[in-house]
Order: C-alpha cells, then sequence, then structure tokens
C-alpha cells in the first residue's frame, strides 16, 4: 500500500508559467516610481502650476519659495533624527520660537547685568539662540530616557513650556529691531535671513549645508546607523551594546539646534522677535518627514526624503497662493497631498517585501 | 482514507519556485507529520491548503472533489483550520476574548455574551488541561500557555482538518503530553491533523504517517511505523544523521565566565537564584530546563540586560562589576538571544548591516564609515559561518531561520568575545542549519573560547553539552558531565526544587 504513495509521478510537461520576469520586471519598475514619488509628485506640482500661472517657474519665485522651504527643511531635517529612533518632537515649533526671542533680546536690550546691558556680537547671538535649542532639546531626551515619558507627551509638554517662556522673555511683547548699531558692535544679523550670495538667499545655503551635514551623519557615520537601529529594534540594538539612552537624547539635542536654527533664520527674514513666532511649525516639519517617506515607527526614512518632502509642502503652498486659491483651501489640500503620502508608502512597503520574499 | 489532497501543486514567487509539482495526500482521521528543512516548502503547501495562498498551478481536492480555497475564510467554512507558528493572539484582551476575537458569541444583535464565552472558553480549557481563569489577560500567560489558546481557538470551531504549524516550539514538556493527548482525542473524533515539526523525537510519538519535503519537493512519504529518525533524517538533509551534532573534544583550558551567587529579584519568588557556575576555555556547557526556569534571566542578566541584586561575574578572572551591556560586551561576553525577532535583528535593515551592528563603531575612517572595511568584514563572516543569502544588501527578514540565526551569530563574533552565550540557539531553525549551528559552536570551543548554551531539547543538550547543567525555579539543581548525563536525569532535575549543593 505505501508504494502509491511514495514520491509523486513526475508530471510530462512543465505546467504553464505566466512570465514570472515579465511581472517581476513590472513589479520593480512600480517600486522604483513609488521610492522616488516624492520627487515624482514635485515634479507634477511644477508642471501643473506653471502651466496655470505664467510667474511660477521664474527665477525669482522659485528662489522665493526655496527660501520659504529652507525654514521648515531644516525643522523637518531635525525632526527626522527622532523620527528615525521611533520618537516624535512637537516642540519644535516652540524652541524656534524661544531662540527667536532668546536672540531677539540679545540684539535689541542686551543682557542685563549689573550697571547696564551687555551686547554680544552677531555671530556670538546665533551660537547662543542655538545652544539653547539644543539644551531644550536635551530636556526633552532626558524626559524620555531617564523617566521614560512618551515622547509625543514630553515634547507636547515642551511645546507649552517653551513657548510660554518665549512670551516671558518678552512680557507677550515683540523686539522690533534687530539691526543693531556701532557701538554695540552687533550689526548684522539680517545676513542670514535677508541676504544672498551668488544670487542664491543665505538662508537657502545654510539649508544646503545642514542637509548635506545630515545626510553623511545619517548615512556615513556609526552614529547614524545606530540611530537606524534604535528605532528598527530598540531591544536587539541594546544587545548590540548601543548606548540606546544616549542616542535618543542627541536626536532631540539635533532636534533643538535645527528649530533654533530654524527660528532665527526666520526672525533675520521678518526682521523683528515676535514670541508667536513659528507656531505650529512642528506639524509641517512632521509633514514633510512623512511626505518623504520616514516611517513614524522609526528605523526607515532618509534625509533626502525629508528635504523633497519640504520643497513638496513649499511648492504646493506657494503654488496655490499664487494661482488665487483661498487658504482654507490650501489647507484641504496640503491635508490630503500628506494623507496620500502615506497611503503610496504603504503601498511601497508591500511591494517591497513580496519581492524581497521572493528572492529568499 | 484520503481527505485532502493536492495534485501536481507548484508555486512560484516571481522566479522562484518554492513548490515543484507536490503531490500530496492528507489520511482521514490520522495525524500526517510533515517534514523538512526550512524553505523546504511545508509552509506553504500548507498556506495553499488553508487558503492563505494561491498554487501557481495544480489542483487540491477534498473528499475527492476538486476545491477552489480561495481565501482562509473559504477553508474554514470546509472545515480546513490551521494553527501558525507564530502567535497571532491579543495580549492585553482575556483568554476568552482571545478565543472568540472576530466570531463573538452574541446576545440580541449587538451585544457580546460574555457569559457564554466564558463558558465555552473554560470547557475548552479544561479539554486542554489548563486550569486557568478564562478571565485572565493572555499576555500574563507564559508563551506555553499562549500557544494552547491559539490551540483552543481552532478546537472551538467544528475543524475537521487541522493544520498545525510547528505548534510545540514554545512548550515545556507537560504541555506538550498535553497537546498530544488532544490530538490524539482529536483523531479518536475523526479529525485529521496535519503537523510540522522539527522535533523528530516529538512527532514519532504522535505520528501516523510522515511526509519529507526537500528543496520544493515532496522526497518521501511513509508510514510512520515503517521509519526510523534516522531514515527521516537521512531523508530531510540527504545525509547521514550521524553527523547531525558534533561533540566538542577540545582539552579543557582556564577559568574563563565564573559567576558567584547571582541572585535576580522577581515578582514572586527571584527570577534567579544564587546561581554559580563557571566555563572554562574549549568547554561546551549546557543549561537545561523548563519554560520559566530562569534560563533566559540568568543569560540577560550575565550580559548586562538585567540587573542582578547580588552577585559576582568574573571574567578571564577580573570582576566586572558595571553590570551595563557595553561593560559586559567589553569584557568578553557575546549573547545570541532566544528570540530572533524581538532582541536579534533589526528587521528594516541589511543583512551586512545586522552583522556589523555591534562593532559598526570600528569599521570607520577618518570618523566616516568605511564602506569597503563593511563590505569586507561582513563578507568574511558570511564566509566562515556559511550564511546563505542572495547578497548583502537584502532585508534580513528575506531569509530562512538558520541564517538568520547565523546573522545574529556573526555579529556576536565580531565583537571578539572570550565566552559566548546562545539562549535556544536552535529553536525555530531545520535539522541542516542546526547541524551546522552545533558544528559552529563545537569549533569554536576548540579555538578556545567558552560556550554556554541553554536548550530545550534533551537530544541536544546530551549530545554537545561537556557539561549539563539543570535550572529550576530559577535554581541550578544539578550538573552532569557529558559522561553521566541521561535524558530521565535532566528530566527530573528540571522538575525538582532541591538545589544542588556545594560539591555533589
Amino acid at each position: 500500500m505505501t508504494d502509491t504513495h511514495v514520491a509523486p509521478p513526475k508530471s510530462p510537461a512543465a505546467p504553464p508559467e505566466p512570465n514570472p520576469e515579465g511581472n517581476r520586471a513590472l513589479a520593480k519598475a512600480a517600486l522604483w516610481l513609488l521610492r522616488g514619488r516624492t520627487l515624482v509628485v514635485l515634479v507634477v506640482l511644477v508642471v501643473i502650476f506653471s502651466a496655470i500661472s505664467s510667474e511660477y517657474l521664474t527665477q525669482s519665485n522659485l528662489i522665493l519659495m526655496t527660501k520659504h522651504v529652507a525654514i521648515n527643511a531644516i525643522l523637518a531635517i531635525g525632526v527626522t533624527f527622532v523620527i528615525l529612533t521611533g520618537g516624535i518632537d512637537l516642540s519644535v515649533g516652540s524652541i524656534a520660537g524661544l531662540a527667536s526671542m532668546v536672540c531677539g533680546g540679545l540684539l535689541f536690550t542686551g543682557l542685563a547685568v549689573p550697571g547696564g546691558h551687555l551686547f554680544f556680537s552677531v555671530a556670538v547671538v546665533i551660537l547662543i539662540g542655538i545652544v539653547v535649542g539644543a539644551l531644550v532639546g536635551a530636556v526633552n531626551g532626558v524626559l524620555v530616557t531617564r523617566f521614560r515619558v512618551a515622547p509625543f507627551i514630553a515634547t507636547l509638554g515642551m511645546l507649552y513650556v517653551a513657548r510660554g517662556v518665549a512670551q516671558l522673555i518678552s512680557d507677550g511683547g515683540t523686539f522690533p529691531d534687530l539691526a543693531g548699531t556701532p557701538a554695540r558692535g552687533n550689526q548684522g544679523f539680517h545676513l542670514i535671513g535677508v541676504d544672498s550670495w551668488l544670487g542664491i538667499p543665505v538662508a537657502v545655503w545654510i539649508m544646503i549645508v545642514v542637509a548635506a551635514a545630515a545626510i553623511v551623519v545619517t548615512t556615513k557615520t556609526p552614529f547614524g546607523r545606530r540611530v537606524y537601529a534604535v528605532g528598527g529594534n530598540e531591544r536587539a540594538a541594546v544587545l548590540s551594546g548601543i548606548r540606546v539612552n544616549r542616542i535618543k537624547i542627541a536626536v532631540y539635542v539635533i532636534s533643538g539646534a535645527c528649530a533654533a536654527l530654524a527660528g532665527l533664520l526666520l526672525t533675520s527674514e521678518l526682521g523683528a522677535a515676535y514670541p508667536d513666532t513659528a507656531t505650529t511649525y512642528e506639524l509641517n516639519a512632521i509633514a514633510a518627514a512623512v511626505l518623504g517617506g520616514t516611517a513614524l515607527a522609526g528605523g526607515r526614512g532618509t534625509i533626502v526624503g525629508t528635504v523633497m518632502g519640504a520643497f513638496v509642502i513649499g511648492f504646493l503652498s506657494d503654488g496655490l497662493v499664487l494661482i488665487g486659491v483661498s487658504t482654507f483651501w490650501q489647507s484641504v489640500v496640503k491635508g490630503a497631498v500628506i494623507v496620500f503620502a502615506v497611503v503610496t508608502e504603504q503601498a511601497q512597503q508591500r511591494l517591497q517585501s513580496s519581492l524581497s520574499k521572493r528572492t529568499a | 482514507m484520503e481527505i485532502l489532497e493536492a495534485h501536481h501543486i507548484s508555486k512560484n514567487y516571481g522566479g522562484v519556485r518554492a513548490l515543484k509539482d507536490v503531490t500530496f495526500t492528507a489520511y482521514r482521521g490520522k495525524v500526517n507529520v510533515l517534514v523538512g528543512e526550512n524553505g523546504a516548502g511545508k509552509s506553504t503547501l500548507m498556506k495553499i491548503l488553508s487558503g492563505s495562498e494561491q498554487p501557481t498551478s495544480g489542483e487540491i481536492l477534498l473528499d475527492g472533489e476538486p476545491v477552489h480555497l480561495g481565501s482562509p475564510r473559504d477553508a474554514q467554512a470546509r472545515g480546513i483550520g490551521i494553527i501558525h507558528q507564530e502567535l497571532s493572539l491579543f495580549p492585553n484582551l482575556s483568554i476568552a476574548e482571545n478565543m472568540f476575537a472576530g466570531r463573538e458569541l452574541r446576545r440580541g444583535k449587538r451585544f457580546v455574551d460574555s457569559a457564554s464565552q466564558r463558558r465555552r472558553t473554560a470547557e475548552v480549557l479544561k479539554r486542554l488541561g489548563q486550569d486557568l481563569d478564562p478571565n485572565t489577560p493572555v499576555g500574563d500567560l507564559p508563551i506555553g500557555q499562549q500557544q494552547l489558546v491559539e490551540i483552543g481557538r481552532a478546537l472551538l470551531e467544528d475543524v475537521r482538518v487541522l493544520i498545525m504549524d510547528e505548534p510545540t516550539s514554545a512548550l515545556s514538556n507537560h504541555e506538550v503530553d498535553v497537546l498530544f493527548e488532544v490530538m490524539a482525542d482529536l483523531r479518536e473524533h475523526d479529525v485529521t491533523v496535519i503537523y510540522i515539526s522539527h522535533k523528530l523525537d516529538e512527532f514519532r510519538r504522535i505520528g501516523d504517517w510522515v511526509t519529507v519535503f526537500r528543496d520544493g519537493s515532496l522526497v518521501a512519504h511513509e508510514s510512520m511505523s515503517r521509519t526510523d529518525t534516522a531514515w527521516i533524517v537521512r531523508e530531510m538533509v540527504g545525509r547521514d544523521p550521524d553527523s547531525l551534532y558534533v561533540r566538542n573534544s577540545s582539552p579543557v583550558g582556564e577559568i574563563l565566565l565564573q559567576v558567584r551567587g547571582l541572585t535576580v529579584p522577581g515578582p514572586a519568588r527571584p527570577l534567579v537564584d544564587d546561581v554559580s557556575l563557571t566555563v572554562r576555555a574549549g568547554e561546551v556547557v549546557g543549561i537545561y530546563g523548563l519554560m520559566g526556569a530562569g534560563r533566559t534571566e540568568l543569560v540577560e542578566t550575565l550580559m548586562g540586560m538585567r540587573k542582578a541584586a547580588t552577585g559576582e561575574v568574573l571574567i578571564k578572572n577580573q570582576a566586572e562589576p558595571k553590570g551595563t551591556v557595553q561593560a559586559r560586551m567589553a569584557a568578553g561576553l557575546a549573547l545570541v538571544p532566544e528570540d530572533r525577532q524581538r532582541d536579534g535583528l533589526v528587521q528594516s535593515m541589511s543583512v551586512r548591516d545586522n552583522i556589523l551592528l555591534a562593532t559598526v563603531g570600528r569599521m570607520t575612517r577618518g570618523g566616516l564609515l568605511d564602506g569597503g572595511a563593511e563590505q569586507r568584514t561582513a563578507r568574511s563572516k558570511v564566509g566562515e559561518l556559511a550564511i546563505k543569502i542572495p547578497g548583502l544588501a537584502v532585508l534580513v527578514t528575506s531569509l530562512s531561520g538558520g541564517n538568520q540565526q547565523k546573522v545574529v551569530l556573526a555579529r556576536a563574533l565580531l565583537t571578539e568575545p572570550v565566552v559566548l552565550l546562545l539562549d535556544e540557539p536552535t529553536r525555530g531553525i531545520d535539522v541542516g542549519a542546526k547541524a551546522q549551528i552545533a558544528a559552529l559552536m563545537a569549533d569554536l570551543a576548540a579555538q578556545g573560547f567558552g560556550v554556554l548554551f541553554i536548550s530545550s531539547e534533551l537530544a541536544e543538550v546530551i549530545a554537545m553539552a561537556d557539561r549539563a547543567l539543570v535550572m529550576a525555579r530559577g535554581r541550578i539543581t544539578a550538573e552532569f558531565s557529558s559522561a553521566d548525563v541521561t535524558e530521565e536525569a535532566l528530566v527530573t532535575a528540571s522538575a525538582s526544587d532541591s538545589v544542588l549543593e556545594a560539591g555533589s
């Protein structure tokens, strides 16, 4: 009786196969498109808007839009580090506002010391602003690691605290004039937000430098690798001897410093420091990161993607303004684009995992 | 008599043929065992038979009639149920809620009939020999009991064919006995069981038929009584089983790891209770014990992932008092964890990045990662451990279990340990890969490493350990040399509360 059940008979003809190689090539092409979707969306936006308005694709408009992008991109780059570890930073808008008020105060009224006011050079003021941002980030990091507060809660708390402190600095008022005087030796704050170099705004150059540095850090350093590992699987990271808490504190510090820098660029551009500078900017920053393919669960995402995401958001907003769409509709369109991005991200993940399973 | 048949089933994933013209028969009211190395095609066939995958070609017959199983729901409607290898439970919900998840009993149209659910859950638990409150959250149960809950869920349905994909991998011996009683009971009731397992000694006890898969083909199908373990292993790996385990035979050297009075407090009783042990150079030490005996907690504490309340850890005669993962790693310990997916791998990363994760700090030139050095280092480990990969850049999740385990092992070895800790190093991997891991362990001992491994498989401890320790309730209850270790002695000591007296 066993004889009938031993190894199956070979079938005479090979079973028909629905050209698996062709399907695979198609799937790979689709995956390639999905991976580059932020760029695709950007190109589509530019094509649509320049068809509607002849002013869209002019040099001056492109430069203006890119300058708007720069501030959000710098915020988003910092936030990307945090999201890569599986965290979130809701406080970046408030940190930008706080840095703005700290620097505005130092430039306008100076530091109150016994016997008068002390003024610093613009470079020192900018440095102080960035250090303040980094310190606030460090507090976020310590809350998340040592005190085990969920990142959402810790940075939500900081969103209120930092904004409140920003308002306390001037008692809610504005520092209206940041030009400085020769006597105080603090002129030149307009350089970073207003001036251009080689026809391109300094703010854009700063974005390029920050982005380049962030790309190198994320892809070419052990630290970057560890950031991805912490977000990908924290337990495995711990067992690999990675000091997870240090990595987490570091990403919040980076995020805080980037936020402060963005706040200063904005302040310089406006020429005055308001306590509500960059309010709700954290949402634009997170949206840029997500649009660029950063997974909120951590472990996946790129700086290039985030910068692309910032361009999409910036070019979309400015384009809608240019063709005269109401702000209410702008909001609707922006929201829809963000959700659409996540939908395609899911499609990419599915396709990617099915493709990689097939090679196993 | 045939109940479920697969005729000339082939399955292609892209260009890869996972199943090659397989004709398989499951007999009614029998326990049909499927064996084969990982990636041999067993799980793929079971996915097809349970409706979650469609065959590229071939047909499925139920009671001699061709059927189309378009979805798991289709298969369920026809009485084909499956218990997956990975648990699919909700840890935050109670046992009863888990059992009826997605098919809640109703009172009226909209309300859940919790009382009836609890009653029927209690019945099923009784049948499974588990004295548990149906209101217990599943997350509070040890993993073995969780597995039984999963099995209970399948029993609630009227199944005619029950497919079990490695259900015992997390069960203790007692729990396996219970499961086998349940299977025997199902068989009595004319239920057909298809049972995938890696544990040769286990399935021989329960199986009626055995079917062996290799490389996507069905290579043998035989009545269990006509086979022996050697035959099965030969069919699986295509070679002789004597080479399965390689015993370490290197001379024993100096003490590399010495643990004195290590205690880790736990909620009810200490998780690790006054444990002392030594591991010498060139020695393979095995720790046997049941689930929850504190073995994993012991090695996690040694590795610095848990804090010890008291006790000393000396590595190469140097006390290491800091007890952080970094300090223990620097002192020369490395751990290959029990749960690869949870503790071992970064699933979103490539094979290369996973291998280098612990040592990426050394792969730099001028502060930046040196891609060439990374590639060389990873490739040399891949070669050394014979890791089968399509490329270093592929996602680690695309590898088979055995190769994933080797990736974790490669990472551990790159940290240049003196003592290697391995927690269930052969869990969930196929026979061929088991043999390779065993050979690697013996080889490492021969190179002068100390090797301390945990295993729940008696055969493995007996075959591989120069010295076997037994843990129960957080304590070391017995110690045997390879000369006087027996299965009975290990089992007895693993159920014992007595503590090994010094010098006995």
